[in-house]
């Protein structure tokens, strides 16, 4: 590897690895690692984090390690620091810089696969249901068959805002830029949609400018440099909006990217990224900070709803809580279930897998029971992936927590 | 008792100790090795790692940088499973005279050292942790080594020239005939029993008790002067290559990547008895300000074990006698027909582990010119046992093979990925063994929980062999437990701290350790 990039370099030498110096083998991280409770081809977080990174040089030799979700539910139960989850994911990235297969690029390819499905929406949500089709996408690029996919829709977030009734109400809050990251830009437009109409309700004025992707995906498949020239892309595009704005998004697991998994898992040490980094905000997160300091209307109308909220891992790894359960608490009528599930199996692109496929429904199991036993028609969840394979596991409707906000703001 | 007999008995079954063993087997004599405890248990298990380069003497010592260069080529052949390539580099910190790299150069030149200038930024690239401040580097082929793999290896060489290894039999006296050896008087040490061997030569390779052997043949004051270094490993490799620094040979210049840790050494104090070796505070701070100059943010490090070692030096009228550091590394062969007129004993003494072989020729040498006997040593032409295929060690060994047996073989040891097969087989060979003598083959107990987790389902393998009872069992964790103990207590600052909590809280909370049912005599040593 005579030319490995920058984060290669980093991801071989540095500062997670350090982290394993404080690992006192108490196996805490396995008993919380929702792979190796479902399978054996996963050796468990301990095994593949601090005590395998001390025999790692040169050849990758455990490729077991490729079975880590990256969930974070490892680093995130840790009790003596190590990050164990980010030692994975740079060993899988210096373990594939040799042999990348196609699919991982492909899947990882999330603006290519919306931009060339859009404006054929039909036919893609149509090509994707037919088995035959998704039989030779697994052989050739090895997606399974049967694995969550998202659909697409006829418009993308932008098109929406070019057509749509600017807002009546003025902005007298001030201004706030909207993030809605791959997902909420082509697939789940109505999430976007729904968190910028709350916000502007409450009386911000949004800015949404030209975004691409956050690199996530590339990164949970070890693409790093791909991923770190998309997360800095990104962070100007969203800087060139406007100075010391907050940043608010609805696409929980590209925020933490945003957040601080760029920056500890592959290294990008970028004043704009520290930037975007800090002033960003989960949509909910960003609602509980207003409630908190006294400035969010809780003029909520009764919403009548049982269901669970599933808090996703990559949520939870960004050290917040569960901002979306303190919101829901307060609106009337609404009875919010925590699903008590590490994961759902998605884990970005995990799941989609061939290989891993059973593997992420074995996971997502206990969730998916969850979702039956308390509302089968309904469940909330944060982020987008999360939400496809949790429709897919129980034929649920599952939404983001803001459509319930929405709702109860009288806005549908 | 017991009556055996040999042509050669060599004692000591350190590194000159199995190297001498292998080569008179290979020659053709019938031999017997005895050492009072386990192969490698005494200075062979305790130093850095390194197989030199011979960088590290080509100003100071010449001659042993042109042998160690040498052998450093027909060790990493014939005992290639015991040996890591990992190359090594010289680099001038900010507190070293980059100039001083011209005369170090010139004597690498002269020395037949291979060698080879590097920029800094390379050096950089390759070890990213190394000192970004250094000025010059120069690129070695320094190689690690695993002194037990290295000794056990030979010996076993040896066992098939038909020699015989008998560890734990600790030497009483050596009776002569005249002016000749006749015989070596021994004592079991795991059953009480005496053995005498019948022998016409003794090769005493104890090395630092040296001394005390040559004595109890009637030899007085042979002056083996240990020289006492300590060492400490950290929790992983900071460095994948050896990292050498630009000076004349100084304490703690030397960071070498062993396996899966990296030992930082050494110092050199002149000790009165090699089985009292003191590890100094002051000397662990002092290491680790040598660490921190070769790899900033070392002291933050996790170190997990210290441990100290004693050189045999020979005394050399020409420095005063207790400046150990500059006492000869060279090898010296003591005549004992010559020097106190009793013949059929030679004393081996000096050297250093990367000339372990070439000393072994040397002093057989010796022996067959005074039995006039010339018979060659083939020692450098063929591979020892387990190193047939020509593989060296590589530090993914371990990592390789149990991502394919993970499934249907339980791991005892976490921290180095020891498989309760590997555990039980060794047992088996070595089924008076305790923990201690497995940990030197299999590196039990040894990663950074320092047999926290390890020992204790070590203790329940062990159980369940038809050899060992309860009461032994406990008996053999409790020494594993005291002796990890000796090399933890002297670094016991920051992450280890918390380990040792942990640890203290197992044994000592859970289990009551101490008060368990014990047996009657305990094991020692």
């Amino acid at each position: 590897m005579n030319d490995a990039s920058h984060g290669l370099e980093f991801a071989q030498t540095q500062v997670a690895r350090a982290s394993l110096d404080h690992c006192v083998k108490c196996t805490i991280c396995e008993t919380h690692c929702p792979v190796s409770a479902v399978t054996p081809k996963f050796t468990g977080p301990k095994f593949v984090g601090p005590q395998a990174e001390r025999f790692r040089h040169g050849e990758s030799v455990d490729h077991s390690l490729d079975y880590c979700s990256s969930c974070g539910a490892c680093t995130l139960n840790c009790p003596q620091g190590v990050q164990i989850a980010e030692l994975n994911s740079q060993a899988r990235a210096v373990m594939k810089a040799d042999h990348m297969p196609l699919r991982d690029r492909l899947v990882s390819s999330t603006t290519l696969m919306g931009t060339l499905m859009t404006p054929v929406a039909p036919l893609a949500n149509a090509a994707l249901s037919i088995k035959p089709l998704r039989t030779v996408v697994e052989k050739v690029i090895g997606i399974h068959r049967d694995a969550p996919m998202p659909k697409a829709n006829t418009q993308t977030i932008t098109g929406w805002l070019k057509k749509r009734k600017k807002p009546a109400t003025p902005a007298s809050r001030g201004t706030v830029v909207f993030f809605h990251g791959c997902a909420g830009g082509y697939f789940e437009v109505e999430t976007s949609k729904k968190s910028i109409e709350v916000l502007e309700h409450l009386g911000y004025e949004v800015l949404v400018p030209r975004q691409g992707c956050c690199g996530l995906a590339q990164q949970s498949n070890g693409l790093f440099d791909q991923a770190s020239d998309k997360v800095l892309k990104l962070c100007d595009e969203l800087r060139a909006a406007g100075k010391d704005l907050t940043i608010v998004s609805a696409s929980g697991s590209c925020t933490g990217m945003l957040k601080h998994e760029a920056h500890e898992i592959m290294g990008v040490d970028d004043d704009r990224l520290k930037d975007v980094g800090t002033r960003i905000r989960d949509i909910m997160e960003f609602l509980l900070e207003l409630y908190e300091e006294g400035d969010l209307p809780t003029d909520f109308a009764e919403v009548p709803l049982t269901t669970v909220y599933h808090a996703p891992c990559q949520l939870k790894s960004q050290g917040m809580g569960q901002p979306a359960l303190e919101i829901l608490k307060l609106i009337p009528g609404v009875e919010a279930v925590e699903s008590g599930a590490t994961c759902c199996g998605i884990a970005g692109t995990y799941g989609l897998k061939a290989e891993k496929y059973d593997v992420a429904q074995a996971v997502g199991k206990p969730l998916f029971d969850k979702v039956r036993d308390v509302n089968p028609e309904f469940a909330l969840c944060d982020t987008e992936t999360c939400r496809w394979q949790m429709r897919k596991g129980t034929g649920a409707t599952v939404e983001h927590p803001i459509f319930v906000v929405h709702q109860a703001y009288g806005l549908s | 008792m017991k009556t055996l007999s040999a042509d050669v008995v060599v004692v000591g079954g350190g590194s000159t100790g199995a190297g001498v063993v292998r080569d008179v087997a290979m020659r053709g004599y019938s031999a017997i090795l005895v050492d009072r405890a386990d192969l490698g248990q005494g200075t062979t298990g305790r130093y850095h790692g390194l197989l030199h380069s011979g960088g590290r003497y080509v100003v100071s010592d010449p001659h042993s940088a042109t042998e160690c260069a040498e052998e450093n080529e027909i060790i990493t052949r014939i005992q290639s499973h015991a040996v890591e390539k990992t190359g090594g580099y010289f680099v001038a910190t900010h507190v070293d005279d980059p100039a001083w790299g011209d005369e170090w150069a010139k004597g690498a030149t002269d020395t037949k050292v291979p060698f080879e200038e590097v920029s800094v930024a390379e050096v950089l690239k390759a070890e990213p942790r190394v000192n970004p401040k250094i000025s010059r580097a120069f690129k070695v082929l320094d190689g690690s080594v695993d002194g037990w793999q290295l000794v056990w290896s030979a010996a076993n060489s040896a066992k098939q020239y038909g020699a015989q290894i008998l560890t734990y039999h600790r030497v009483t006296k050596i009776e002569r005939d005249g002016d000749r050896v006749s015989q070596v008087v021994c004592t079991d040490e795991k059953t009480g029993e005496e053995v005498r061997i019948n022998t016409n030569f003794v090769l005493n390779c104890a090395a630092a008790w040296g001394g005390q052997i040559a004595h109890m043949a009637g030899c007085p004051d042979v002056q083996v002067v240990p020289g006492a270094g300590i060492m400490i490993a950290m929790n992983h490799r900071l460095t994948n290559s050896v990292v050498n620094r630009l000076t004349y040979p100084a304490d703690g210049d030397i960071l070498v990547p062993v396996h899966t840790v990296c030992i930082i050494g050494t110092t050199d104090q002149k000790a009165d008895d090699p089985d009292k070796l003191v590890i100094a505070w002051d000397e662990v701070q002092q290491m680790l300000d040598c660490g921190e100059l070769l790899v900033p943010g070392f002291r933050e490090a996790r170190a997990i074990h210290a441990w100290a070692g004693a050189r045999p030096l020979v005394k050399d009228s020409r420095v005063g006698s207790g400046d150990t550091r500059h006492m000869s590394r060279g090898m010296s062969i003591i005549d004992h027909s010559e020097r106190d007129g009793l013949k059929g004993l030679l004393t081996i003494a000096g050297g250093k582990l990367t000339t372990y072989r070439l000393m072994a020729k040397n002093v057989v040498d010796a022996m067959c010119a005074q039995l006039d006997d010339p018979r060659p040593c083939t020692t450098a032409d063929e591979q020892v046992p387990g190193s047939e295929d020509r593989k060296n060690y590589v530090i993914t060994h371990r990592l390789e093979e149990r991502e394919h047996d993970r499934t249907e073989d339980q791991i005892l040891c976490e921290c180095e990925l020891m498989s309760k097969g590997m555990f039980t087989r060794a047992l088996a060979d070595q089924p008076k063994g305790n923990f201690d003598d497995l940990r030197r083959q299999l590196r039990l107990g040894m990663g950074p929980c320092q047999g926290g987790f390890c020992s204790m389902r070590a203790t329940g393998v062990a159980h369940q062999s038809e050899h060992i009872d309860i009461e032994r069992a406990t008996g053999l964790m409790r020494l594993f437990l005291k002796n990890r103990w000796i090399g933890i207590w002297p670094i016991l600052y920051g992450d280890q701290v918390r380990q040792t909590a942990l640890d203290n809280w197992i044994f000592q909370g859970t289990l009551d350790v101490e008060h368990l049912p014990g047996p009657t005599h305990e094991e020692v040593v």
